[in-house]
């Protein structure tokens, strides 16, 4: 007796688009518990205070629109400014960026861009800005709240990555990787991604990237944003001797801010790239799929 | 290529459209604003516990003062009545001291200039984020209080200016601002009369402003006529201790 079957077979999916996809190959593999519940918290609540910080920061930018180097603002001589130009009728119609006194033209998204259909003349653009309207009062409340809630997380982050070696086992980059960095460079940039058991750690360019935001970018937004309370300062002099004034301090922390972001761009793309279900799903439930049979 | 820019650049801001539809929302609910109340009480307990009622805010030198000092805010209150103040060299100006005091003061100029005084060249921080070194000299306000002898129950020192914030005939008329008594009792906390060595301009706040080192521009006040002690500021004006509070500015400025 035959059984004939109208159901098409399940469809055939490369196994290079599963990998990138992230989703489980067909041969053999086993599921392998990759972010413990912490790590995972600890990560969700920094992407949520990331987003806010950053952008209730660019609307607390606008308030004014230019960075300088030292104790206080010399006016003439800005590091960076966001400015516009108006017409005789009094309508904005150019935005300039200038950067060490160079001017470019960047109408659209710095100087001027819309807002309510017309160009209006801001710092950044109402979409990148929190609250969207100009409104540095509710901007400062937000960003004081959610750096009250990024302090608190990475105090609990650090220490349970001390307590529990995650920073000494898990990130801190070992000789054989920094041995393997310029391979790893390489690869990288063929998007090559570890796959089976060395998908298992972080590869150096990842532990050298995630030490780097959280050893260096974050501890310095922190302490350079402290630095901008006049309160703080009177404490803490030598916050003030650290980053060489107030208004360096600001610029800093500006900088430091674009350095997450940049962080944050890179990371999105590599997590789409080495297999975004995966990724995703390791950093959700914990569970992290490797190709290929689990030692034992 | 460009469309699928084009679109990417639509999607984008379209999400941060939504999200940012929802911040907005969330900035105008009581709750949240609450909320924000709460931490801006957790800012001001920690820094306090940092600070305490004494540290000093950097002083600079002669060298860092800036060549041109940024005015903001009222550049001159432009009323009658000041407009006869600066004919007069601001003969007639006084400065009270009233509310929760056993001995109620009113000081002119001259029994300000008859004070010891404090110069301190120190950086002005304005809320909107530069700042500008200045030099700043006149009597301590702790030396005024407490000629004032404030009684047990002041809390706050309410200052009350003479330049006008809104329409003329508005009840919530004229600038204010409010400390701490701790903070009007800091010793860097002076009533300035002078600037870089001369008599304060009236864009700097001719004849008296108050300079409180440790807090940002606004807590600062210009053409400061009378200073009020309370035990709480409520039922003044729109109830939150300032103009910019009542605007949506926190009370504490040290931050």
């Amino acid at each position: 007796m035959t059984i004939e079957s109208d159901a098409a077979p399940p469809p055939h999916i490369p196994e290079r688009v599963r990998t990138a996809l992230g989703l489980s190959p067909s041969g053999p593999h086993y599921a392998f518990y990759r972010h413990k519940g912490l790590v995972r918290a600890a990560h969700w609540i920094n992407a949520l205070c990331l987003a806010i910080l950053l952008m209730s920061g660019l609307n607390i930018f606008n308030a004014h629109t230019a960075l300088y180097w030292g104790k206080s603002s010399q006016f003439d001589h800005p590091i960076l400014m966001l400015g516009s130009y108006y017409n005789d009728d009094g309508a904005v119609t150019r935005g300039v960026t200038t950067i060490f006194g160079h001017p470019f033209t960047t109408t659209g998204l710095l100087g001027a861009s819309k807002e309510d259909g017309a160009l209006t003349g801001r710092g950044f653009p109402s979409w990148a800005t929190l609250p969207g309207p100009n409104w540095l009062a509710m901007a400062r409340q937000w960003h004081f709240a959610f750096a009250w809630l990024l302090v608190i997380n990475a105090l609990v982050f650090f220490i349970y990555g001390i307590w529990s070696r995650h920073f000494a086992r898990d990130l801190a980059p070992t000789r054989q990787d920094i041995a393997h960095l310029p391979r790893e460079i390489v690869d990288h940039a063929r998007l090559k991604f570890p796959h089976g058991e060395e998908a298992r750690h972080y590869n150096a360019l990842q532990k050298l990237a995630y030490c780097l935001v959280i050893f260096i970018l974050g501890p310095l937004i922190v302490l350079t944003g402290l630095t901008m309370s006049p309160t703080m300062d009177s404490a803490f002099p030598v916050l003030l001797e650290i980053f060489g004034g107030r208004q360096s301090a600001r610029t800093i922390h500006f900088l430091c801010a674009f350095g997450f972001f940049g962080f944050f761009i890179v990371h999105i793309v590599m997590v789409i790239l080495s297999g975004s279900w995966n990724n995703l799903r390791s950093m959700i439930t914990g569970w992290y799929v490797i190709r290929g049979r689990k030692p034992s | 290529m460009t469309d699928r820019r084009g679109f990417l650049g639509r999607a984008l801001a379209g999400a941060s459209t939504l999200l940012l539809g929802g911040c907005y929302d969330l900035s105008q609910a009581p709750w949240f604003v609450g909320a924000l109340g709460k931490v801006e009480d957790l800012t001001h307990s920690a820094q306090s516990l940092f600070a305490g009622p004494q540290t000093l805010a950097p002083e600079f030198t002669k060298a860092d003062i800036a060549p041109v000092f940024r005015a903001n805010g009222t550049l001159d209150p432009g009323t009658p009545e000041y407009a006869g103040h600066v004919s007069s060299g601001f003969k007639n100006w006084r400065v009270s001291v009233t509310g929760l005091v056993a001995h109620p003061l009113s000081l002119s100029m001259d029994d300000l200039r008859r004070m010891p005084t404090r110069t301190q060249i120190t950086r002005h921080d304005c809320v909107e984020g530069w700042s500008c070194i200045g030099e700043w000299t006149g009597p301590q306000l702790s030396r005024i209080l407490a000629a004032a002898a404030p009684k047990p129950e002041a809390r706050y020192a309410v200052f009350y200016c003479a330049d006008p914030m809104t329409a003329e005939g508005d009840p919530s008329h004229f600038y204010y601002e409010s400390l701490e008594l701790s903070e009007a009792m800091h010793p860097q906390t002076i009533l300035a009369y002078q600037m870089n060595g001369k008599p304060l301009a009236v864009p700097h706040g001719a004849p008296v402003r108050l300079r409180a080192e440790r807090q940002l521009g606004y807590k600062q006040p210009k053409y400061v006529q009378r200073i009020d002690l309370v035990t709480d500021f409520s039922t003044i004006q729109g109830g939150k201790g300032g103009y910019w509070e009542d605007l949506g500015y926190t009370w504490y400025g040290g931050i």
